[in-house]
């Protein structure tokens, strides 16, 4: 056991560049997250207020050994969540650009124009064509040139649409050569299972922190440092800026849809299915999403919280969740340890089993 | 065609028909329960799309007085239960919502009602093909709209109801529950039933009971809107079928055909779904085509334009429409050349239905127009469709679609096409004909402020949404982030605008049957040329005993 934590404890200052921990001191701060891994996680503020046992010894913790809290940023109003406008969210990705590009230069002028034309033509006639004005009908019912004039100007229309369209879709399926980061995304009824299969099997469910005195008895609420009512996880999703981040999606029990709008990015997650979608997010940032598809009582309480970081902070996320970046020589013990810790988490063990058990059916 | 056995001599229109309706005419209970005549049929079907659409039009007012502010304020009052239960309820709401103006109010009205009254009328037939099918059409409804009504009182997942959404999307629908989506796929059984045996109907009175004469090529557009549709229905409702028994055996008997860990699969439910899905929109909508074109022509006093391209435009819709189902699919996580051939299949649709819309311009265009009530309709039909289509082509493209998949963006568009397309078509037919049906001539006035507080609140009501969609609140939710609630309450303000223009039209009817002026037999004078004009207002009980002769 001694050697076990003696390499969490090494990985831990090998991130923080911290050499001043001692044993004495990690050892409580173990103890301590078992039983609330949360804690450790949850934003500073709310460490302050929440009332829980665990979260008052993540505190102390906090206090002793600096080198094991990450501090997750507070979300910027407006950016990567709905700011009640009248547009497309601003988009962090190169693909996500490309497309507002393809709706806000292009297919929002065309749709307005046309559809002002039609009103105008509307308008026209009515004025022009009513029965004070015009008491005599002409009985004109053909003009060929006039017919295929708007059979082929809509076609062109249309190509003019549908060459960038493709060539957007074809990015959207172009996977970047080179490194890239692994998710696993699993959507439960009702919340998201995450697990890095490539930084030593990280795994953490995330569930919607619900409102000051409507959470569940010793359970964390949301404060203002965690993001927007209905959107605010109490574990967020952590990536890396700059890299191909692929998400692999998929279900346990019904259809679910994970969707950040900030990435462009809306993909179903299916049982049974793995569909595999990537990102590269250029700005660190929190970015929020909703579940969007259909999956029962608590459909809408079910939000997707990212957290975008540095590579250099995400390696350091990684090993405070006793993870370990590819090329580490940290051995699988370490591992397991970590794991047992941070299992806690509202899932049922047996339903992650079944979940790999459909996936290869 | 068919009609060997005659010789034109035989057949001269004539009027004189009232010896026919003073014999036989059976009583109250023959009449109204075991009809066997299109009219009474066609009746009975309108008065059954009113009363699923208030029920269904008081289910969008709960979902919008709980919407119109974050939080959830109104469920647990309604459901009387707390925590899922109440927010349960939320998914029975929009699934009744959903079911109910598709099945029991859109296609009962446009198809059930309108082409029942009116197809045999504009083809100079005495009648439907197969009049008695055509009556257990009607009353295969019924039991199917009370087996909906009843789902929502029984046990669904975590409360009461059904609440899958209008799609039944596997697994999420065949998860261990009490009957009530049982209930709600057997009343979907019937009311397919009900739907091809109509279609059968229809095909085959228009193939085969045309008055001499009157060629394919001569039949007014709402005939060839009506026949597309009965094609759609006999092609795709099958498939529904298929589907929803398929998840019948998966709830009931241990199948997997939709269940991965038996080897089935979620999608496959979707393919078959959307197969019948997306030509049921066109199924919704083409009857209006067809009532908007023969609108547009009688109060322009001007023959439709391009009559064959208007025909074969609708062909070209329900035939491109079968094969353009998977852009419902576009985040499942399709192939990119999946999504590329159903982005360009999907854009192929805008063309004909352009053809319309410019077709119907130009008929307007050197005509002498009266802009009674009708016609309104048909004008507002014609750019609050073109508002929806033009949306349609933004939702085609597969790349763009990611981020407003199953946001309020595909709802705003979708009530755009169905909610101020298919309804504006209903009351466009509804005003046009209901003189012809009654025999009563609608208050003009009234008309007119209906159809202003209509068009304002629908647009108050659902342009909104595209803003909502476009800042990514999904569809589904009872509950949204705080910054959504801005065009919610807008949207909520514009439901009461809409609620009110109905309250003005109940008015207007129950004003006309009472005391409204008694209609002619062409109160549209010179525009209305289609054969149910050259009938008494109301038709006699048997029409055309002796065929009208086309030239």
């Amino acid at each position: 056991m001694n050697g076990d934590k003696m390499r969490i404890l090494k990985t831990a200052m090998l991130a923080a560049g911290l050499a001043l921990a001692s044993f004495s001191v990690t050892s409580p701060a173990e103890a301590a997250a078992a039983p609330a891994p949360q804690a450790e996680l949850a934003p500073a503020p709310e460490a302050e207020l929440a009332p829980a046992p665990g979260a008052e010894s993540a505190t102390q913790d906090a206090a002793a050994a600096p080198a094991e809290e990450f501090e997750y940023a507070v979300p910027v109003e407006g950016v990567g969540m709905p700011d009640g406008g009248i547009d497309l969210p601003d988009q962090v990705t190169e693909v996500g650009r490309q497309a507002l590009w393809f709706h806000d230069a292009l297919l929002m002028p065309i749709i307005t124009v046309i559809s002002l034309f039609v009103l105008a033509l509307l308008l026209w006639v009515m004025a022009r064509f009513n029965r004070r004005s015009n008491p005599e009908p002409s009985k004109t019912t053909h003009n060929t040139t006039l017919e295929v004039i708007w059979t082929l100007v809509p076609v062109l229309i249309l190509v003019a649409i549908a060459v960038p369209s493709i060539n957007l879709l074809a990015n959207q399926y172009d996977l970047p050569e080179g490194e890239s980061v692994t998710v696993k995304v699993t959507g439960n009824q009702w919340n998201w299972l995450y697990e890095y299969p490539d930084h030593g099997n990280i795994s953490f469910v995330s569930n919607m922190l619900e409102e000051e005195g409507e959470q569940a008895e010793g359970q964390p609420f949301r404060t203002d440092a965690d993001g927007p009512r209905l959107l605010a996880a109490d574990r967020r999703l952590v990536i890396p800026a700059g890299t191909t981040v692929r998400f692999q999606i998929t279900a346990s029990d019904v259809l679910h849809s994970f969707a950040v709008p900030a990435f462009w990015l809306k993909m179903d997650a299916v049982p049974g299915r793995l569909n595999e979608t990537w990102v590269r997010v250029d700005e660190p940032g929190v970015y929020f999403g909703q579940c969007s598809e259909l999956c029962g009582a608590r459909h809408a309480y079910m939000p997707i919280a990212v957290e975008v970081v540095t590579p250099e902070r995400f390696a350091q996320w990684v090993r405070i969740q006793g993870g370990s970046m590819p090329g580490d020589d940290t051995g699988d013990e370490a591992l397991e340890v970590d794991i047992e810790g941070a299992e806690d988490a509202p899932t049922v063990e047996g339903e992650v089993v079944d979940q790999a058990a459909v996936d290869n059916s | 065609m068919t009609d060997t056995a005659a010789t034109p001599a035989h057949f001269e229109a004539h009027h004189d028909e009232t010896h026919d309706e003073a014999d036989h005419r059976p009583g109250f209970f023959v009449r109204w329960f075991m009809s066997t005549n299109h009219k009474d049929i066609g009746t009975l079907y309108l008065l059954f799309a009113i009363i699923a659409g208030i029920i269904g039009g008081a289910i969008s007012g709960m979902m919008r007085m709980e919407l119109a502010e974050p939080g959830i304020q109104y469920l647990q009052a309604w459901s009387g239960q707390e925590g899922d239960a109440a927010k349960h309820m939320w998914n029975t709401l929009i699934t009744a919502h959903g079911l109910i103006m598709v099945f029991f109010m859109v296609m009962p009205a446009m198809i059930g009602g309108f082409g029942n009254w009116f197809v045999p009328l504009m083809i100079g037939a005495p009648d439907m093909a197969f009049p008695r099918m055509n009556n257990i059409s009607f009353w295969l409804l019924v039991p199917a709209f009370l087996l909906l009504m009843g789902s929502t009182q029984v046990m669904g997942s975590t409360g009461l109801g059904s609440g899958t959404g209008w799609t039944v999307y596997a697994p999420l629908s065949t998860q261990a529950s009490g009957p009530a989506t049982d209930m709600a796929i057997f009343s979907l059984h019937l009311a397919g039933a009900s739907s091809i045996l109509g279609a059968v109907n229809f095909i085959t009175t228009i193939f085969n009971m045309r008055a001499p004469g009157m060629t394919l090529h001569k039949m007014p557009l709402f005939v060839w809107s009506v026949l597309v549709t009965a094609f759609l229905l006999l092609l795709a409702l099958p498939v529904l079928a298929a589907a929803i028994t398929m998840l019948l055996t998966d709830r009931n008997f241990n199948t997997t055909f939709f269940d991965a860990a038996g080897g089935g699969d979620p999608i496959l439910y979707q393919h078959l779904f959307w197969f019948f899905g997306h030509p049921e929109v066109y199924i919704m909508i083409l009857p209006g085509f067809g009532m908007v074109s023969q609108v547009v022509a009688t109060f322009s006093k001007k023959p439709v334009f391009g009559y064959l391209g208007m025909a074969y435009a609708m062909v070209a819709i329900g035939v491109v429409g079968f094969v353009v189902w998977a852009h419902h699919m576009f985040t499942v996580g399709l192939s990119l050349n999946m999504k590329l051939y159903f982005t360009a299949a999907t854009m192929v649709i805008a063309v004909p239905t352009g053809i319309k819309i410019f077709s119907w311009i130009a008929t307007m265009w050197g005509g002498s127009m009266t802009l009674k009530t009708p016609m309104l309709w048909a004008l507002g039909f014609i750019f609050m469709f073109t508002v929806g289509g033009v949306t349609g082509v933004v939702l085609a493209n597969g790349g763009f679609d990611d981020i407003v998949h199953d946001t309020y963006y595909v709802v705003a568009h979708f009530h755009y096409v169905l909610s101020l397309g298919a309804v504006f078509g209903i009351f466009c037919g509804w005003y046009y004909w209901f003189g012809k049906m009654s025999g009563k001539m609608y208050n003009e006035f009234l008309g007119q402020v209906h159809f202003w507080l209509f068009f304002i609140g629908v647009n108050v009501l659902f342009f909104p949404m595209h803003f909502l969609g476009l800042d990514s609140m999904p569809r589904r939710y009872p509950d949204y982030p705080d910054a959504h609630a801005y065009w919610n309450e807008i949207a909520t303000y514009g439901y009461w605008i809409m609620a009110a223009g109905m309250a003005v039209f109940f008015v207007n009817m129950l004003w006309s049957l009472i005391a409204g002026k008694k209609a002619a037999d062409n109160y549209w004078g010179e525009g209305a040329t289609t054969l149910e004009w050259t009938l008494s207002s109301p038709p006699p009980y048997h029409q055309f005993n002796r065929l009208p002769k086309i030239d």
